[in-house]
């Protein structure tokens, strides 16, 4: 049912864990499409993921300068459109700074990079990329960086929590000194996500602490079909 | 003001000009040996390229008559498909697969700039391992640092790490494993090595030589700057004029992310047919990249210097000759696909400049506008360097240490004395979890990580459908190597090679990293001629070649040495990672048993020196052979399913074994001790060729009749408990120790937090 | 040819690890009397020509896009001697 799905994954200069999405897309029965940044076309994919890494060396700031990347155009209009997108890590730095989502990725608190195994809460199963989890559903896959505090001013994190856009929570451990705990939360719509752990490494159980990342994979393929 | 530039012409004008060649660090007789290669004096550059090729490190001149070794005792083995003598060794693991793999050291460095020192360590043996035609997949860290509560390590650690971390997370290579040691004799002269794995099939394997008359020589990467420059500034100095440019930056300085474009570029370019020779430029820069393809190839080529891309406008020839900026690669490429070549740089936004093309004169010719400022036969650059034999003798305290034995040092008795032990060994530095450390290492990218640190070997997949994959543990016991360096270094690949085999894995072959004090002491060259020699004849038993690997001397401040430091990396194999062996308990229920005999064996033990500050008398054994028997047990019970754990024993002994096997995965033990056992002995001794394994009670028979089998002694020690419960440790002079997993997790996880916050 | 700097700070609201660290690092080597360490960015620009309104513009187009992330950051521009 959900084979057929094309899912598009970015990589730009700098782009690491784009060979893992591609791989966790294709275990959970979707195509994996490459997607080239300097290449202004999205090659009629119906998701788009954008990986994790160092995009440009996490130079200036993280995603500052992939944001304005040739394949960011057709992507944020068809974010706008309602695609689904998941950012991750990276991605996620990259979404704050297109301003598709609020908010920004600063330095971790204790100033080191960090690569631990975390428990999540998902809290919002409304988005296109959560719809497979149940509210609620406690998680553990690898979070990985240097870079991953999400801050937002008051007013902005007030509207998060009231409209249901926290995607997901740490538990136990706050691993980067994140607002409100935060590691994940989508746009108004649903269809963007960022996320700062890494789900495409909590795929197979032979090298993740879980295979708890399908789930997000899932999701968007399931979403595509119903949509 | 321009500058005049030093020529072969003017060389040959004026041959008495004073050259500042030991300014260089060239000795007299080996400048006059420059003159006679050349039948005149040498121009400033080609001093500057004969001093700095013919340094220590780079010429390995005091090492060579050593390092013939590993080559005259090669043991036979088909699995070799590159050795010694290239960039980097490469095994064929089986299914038309290679993997290459080397370790080397960037010490000094990382004394004086921790971060970059160590940042810049990791790009250069990314690069070595690129340049073989490999895809780098993981790397492993082998540091050892002074005292761990000295000041001056709380400089230097959090340095190294944070710039092993942000270089390798940069790159997108997975941490896999490494050692973190703490001991004195480091304080001046930290240890940083490191290691790199590539993978390839067997057809991408390429190699560093210029061949085929007419072929350009490209370079591509980062532009040239200043970076690494030291001694040739002399030259800079001697001939500008006033208001020349100030002394040029000894440090290099890396840029991961030029290294991650490098590697893609590098490697589409490989796999598009495009490249005919290769070469990456580390020490010594563009004289080692250009000198050692030439002579690797039809003997000839000509560069014109001036198309070197430059960061900085004001750099003289003789500076951009021995220019150690990093993230830069040189290629030899056919006319025909240079445009192929080019346009994939330019697609990755890599800068790239033909510099030259391959002659066949059989002379390294290099002009700078214009004019020939060298003119050499580039085997004497590169190959044929001064060989020293430099003098050896067994140091005149070797007898005194060797008598100074730990049997005098007060033991624990009692049952409440075996449990402060195990508490304060768990937490000492060397033993204590290096969780603090290893976290801020990304292991999981490439999505291929089966098995790394704290387990006991890092294990990649390298085949995604069959499973096939490779296992790699670096290992080394500075203070039994001082005790006695011929079986320290067997004891050091007596470990790595166990531990690759705990995991599953059959152990291939074998890199090195031998880290030395001063060659001009004849006692450190003792220790380094031993040390090799240990190796060679272990390698040789263990039939495991050595495919390559790296010399650090000069590790020492003043007067006192390190302890001699042959750390040792095998590399193994294993069909189906899947089959892998942890060394976590698990199952409740679980038998424990303990492979091997234990010997009353403390000399140089972990125990000796955290209780005692005790370093003295002879190491444990060493036995080969039932090294061997063990592996071949481990690796064939593991692959059969039949082990749920296996952990090695090494410092610590069997009551560190125990902790950290609780500890994986939280989960606790009940051992007892054999009635009338000397519980310290047995706990804490040292002895090798031993192995705690697990197995479900289903499987006991067929695990003990097959250690009985291959005359491997087994001891029953008891039964895995349930998740969270305590570690039990029965027949302890009559009573019982027990402690639990909190107080053991407290005392392992807090000691590096509080050191190094 | 002119020069213009950008100066880049975190908002004063922005929690700031690194201008923290450093405050520590200034006390520990005797500083005294330091209440307050930020972190931020300089870009020196050097450019074609003369900085004139049209040029100012577009420099502030590009140091609150690019520069600076105007959701935690705050820019200021001045022009110096080159």
């Amino acid at each position: 049912m959900t084979s057929g799905m094309r899912i598009g994954v970015v990589t730009f200069p700098g782009s690491l864990d784009d060979r893992d999405a591609v791989r966790a897309v294709r275990i959970a029965g979707g195509e994996a499409v490459a997607l080239w940044h300097a290449d202004a076309n999205l090659h009629s994919v119906d998701a788009v993921v954008l990986p994790g890494g160092f995009s440009y060396g996490d130079y200036l700031r993280c995603g500052a300068i992939a944001r304005f990347a040739p394949v960011m155009t057709p992507l944020v209009d068809a974010a706008k459109g309602g695609m689904p997108i998941l950012g991750i890590c990276n991605g996620f730095q990259v979404l704050c700074e297109s301003h598709l989502l609020p908010g920004a990725l600063v330095r971790n608190d204790h100033l080191h990079f960090i690569c631990r195994d975390q428990k999540l809460r998902v809290e919002s199963t409304s988005t296109a990329w959560t719809s497979e989890f149940e509210v609620s559903q406690e998680i553990v896959i690898p979070l990985k960086n240097g870079e991953g505090g999400y801050v937002a001013d008051e007013k902005t994190l007030d509207q998060l929590e009231a409209e249901g856009r926290i995607v997901a929570r740490y538990l136990d451990v706050n691993p980067n000194g994140s607002r409100r705990d935060i590691a994940g939360i989508t746009n108004e719509r649903g269809n963007v996500v960022g996320l700062m752990p890494h789900p495409e490494h909590a795929v197979e159980s032979l090298t993740g602490p879980t295979t708890d990342g399908l789930g997000f994979f899932t999701s968007v393929l399931t979403s595509l079909v119903n949509r | 003001m321009s500058r005049h530039v030093d020529t072969v012409t003017d060389a040959a004008a004026d041959p008495n000009a004073a050259q500042p060649f030991a300014e260089l660090g060239l000795k007299p007789d080996e400048y006059q040996q420059i003159r006679e290669i050349l039948g005149r004096r040498p121009t400033s550059a080609e001093l500057a390229m004969y001093s700095v090729m013919w340094s220590e490190h780079c010429s390995y001149k005091s090492s060579k008559v050593h390092l013939s070794q590993f080559g005259d005792k090669k043991p036979q083995t088909d699995i070799l498909l590159v050795g010694i003598g290239e960039n980097a060794g490469v095994v064929d693991i089986g299914d038309g697969w290679a993997v290459t793999f080397k370790v080397e050291s960037h010490n000094h460095p990382s004394y004086v700039e921790p971060y970059q020192g160590a940042a810049t360590g990791i790009g250069g043996i990314v690069r070595d391992i690129l340049s073989m035609g490999a895809r780098p997949v993981a790397v492993m860290d082998p540091l050892r640092f002074g005292a761990a509560d000295h000041p001056d390590t709380r400089r230097v650690l959090p340095g190294v790490v944070a710039g092993i971390g942000g270089y390798g997370n940069c790159l997108g290579l997975p941490n896999i494993g490494g050692e973190v040691v703490f001991d004195s004799s480091y304080q001046g002269n930290p240890l940083v090595n490191a290691l790199c794995v590539g993978t390839m099939r067997h057809e991408d394997i390429h190699l560093a030589s210029a061949k085929g008359v007419g072929n350009l020589v490209v370079l591509y990467g980062a532009k040239t700057g200043g970076d690494g420059i030291g001694g040739v500034s002399v030259l800079a100095s001697e001939t500008f004029d006033e208001g020349g440019p100030a002394k040029r930056p000894s440090v290099q300085v890396g840029d991961p992310f030029m290294e991650k474009l490098l590697i893609e570029c590098t490697l589409e370019v490989l796999h598009a047919g495009l490249v005919e020779g290769i070469q990456d430029l580390g020490g010594a820069g563009i004289s080692c990249a250009t000198s050692e393809l030439a002579s690797n190839g039809e003997g000839g080529m000509h560069v014109r210097l001036d198309a070197v891309p430059l960061r900085d406008a004001t750099l003289t020839p003789e500076e951009i000759l021995m220019s150690e900026s990093q993230e830069r690669m040189c290629a030899v490429v056919t006319p025909e696909k240079i445009d192929a070549f080019l346009g994939i740089c330019r697609k990755w936004d890599v800068t790239a400049d033909v510099i030259g093309e391959v002659t066949s004169t059989g002379r390294l010719v290099i002009e700078w506008h214009g004019e020939i400022i060298v003119d050499v036969p580039p085997r004497t650059v590169a190959h044929d360097g001064p060989v020293y034999n430099r003098p050896l003798a067994r140091p005149d305290w070797q007898d005194a240490l060797t008598a100074s034995g730990s049997s005098n040092l007060a033991r624990p008795t009692t049952a409440a004395e075996i449990r402060d032990t195990v508490l304060t060994m768990v937490a000492s530095p060397n033993l204590a979890a290096k969780t603090w450390i290893t976290s801020q290492y990304d292991r999981y990218v490439l999505g291929n990580t089966v098995l790394a640190q704290p387990e006991d070997s890092g294990m990649v997949r390298v085949d995604e459908v069959t499973g096939r994959g490779v296992a790699v543990s670096t290992d080394c016991n500075g203070r039994f190597a001082k005790l006695d360096p011929y079986n320290g270094a067997k004891l050091a690949l007596a470990e790595a090679y166990r531990n690759v085999a705990a995991t599953g894995a059959a152990p291939l072959a074998v890199t090195n990293c031998l880290n030395f004090g001063s060659p001009e002491d004849p006692a450190v060259m003792w220790q380094f001629s031993e040390a090799v020699r240990g190796l060679a004849d272990g390698c040789l038993e263990l039939g495991t070649p050595v495919t390559g690997g790296n010399v650090s001397f000069y590790n020492q401040t003043g007067d006192t040495a390190i302890h001699p430091t042959p750390v040792v990396g095998v590399l193994g194999v294993i069909e189906d990672v899947n089959k892998r062996t942890p060394m976590g308990f698990s199952a409740a229920g679980d038998v424990v048993l303990l492979l091997g005999e234990t010997r009353d064996e403390f000399d140089g033990s972990e125990w000796a020196h955290v209780v005692h500050g005790h370093l003295g008398g002879v190491p444990p054994q060493v036995d080969l052979a039932a090294e061997m028997v063990l592996a071949a047990l481990l690796v064939d019970l593991g692959g059969r399913g039949v082990l749920t754990a296996a952990h090695d024993l090494s410092d610590g002994g069997v009551a560190q074994a125990l902790v950290e096997m609780a500890l994986r995965r939280g989960v606790g033990v009940t051992i007892s001790l054999l009635a009338d056992t000397d519980a310290f002995v047995a706990l804490f001794s040292e002895s090798t060729a031993r192995a705690i394994v697990t197995v479900s009670p289903a499987n006991v028979d067929i695990a003990i009749s097959a250690a009985a089998a291959a005359g491997v002694v087994v001891t029953r020690m008891g039964s895995v408990a349930d998740a969270g419960s305590d570690m039990v440790i029965d027949n302890i002079a009559g009573s019982s120790v027990t402690l639990s997993l909190d107080e053991l997790s407290q005392a392992s996880e807090a000691t590096l937090p509080a050191l190094f916050g | 040819m002119a020069r213009v700097v950008v100066d880049v700070l975190l908002k004063p609201e922005i929690l700031d690890p690194q201008g923290k660290a450093v405050e520590g690092a200034l006390g520990r080597l005797g500083l005294s009397g330091v209440s307050s360490v930020r972190q931020g960015k300089t870009f020196t620009i050097d450019v074609d020509g003369d900085v004139d309104e049209a040029r100012l513009a577009q420099l502030h187009e590009l140091a609150g896009s690019l520069l600076s992330n105007p959701v935690i950051e705050d820019y200021s521009i001045r022009e110096v001697t080159a």
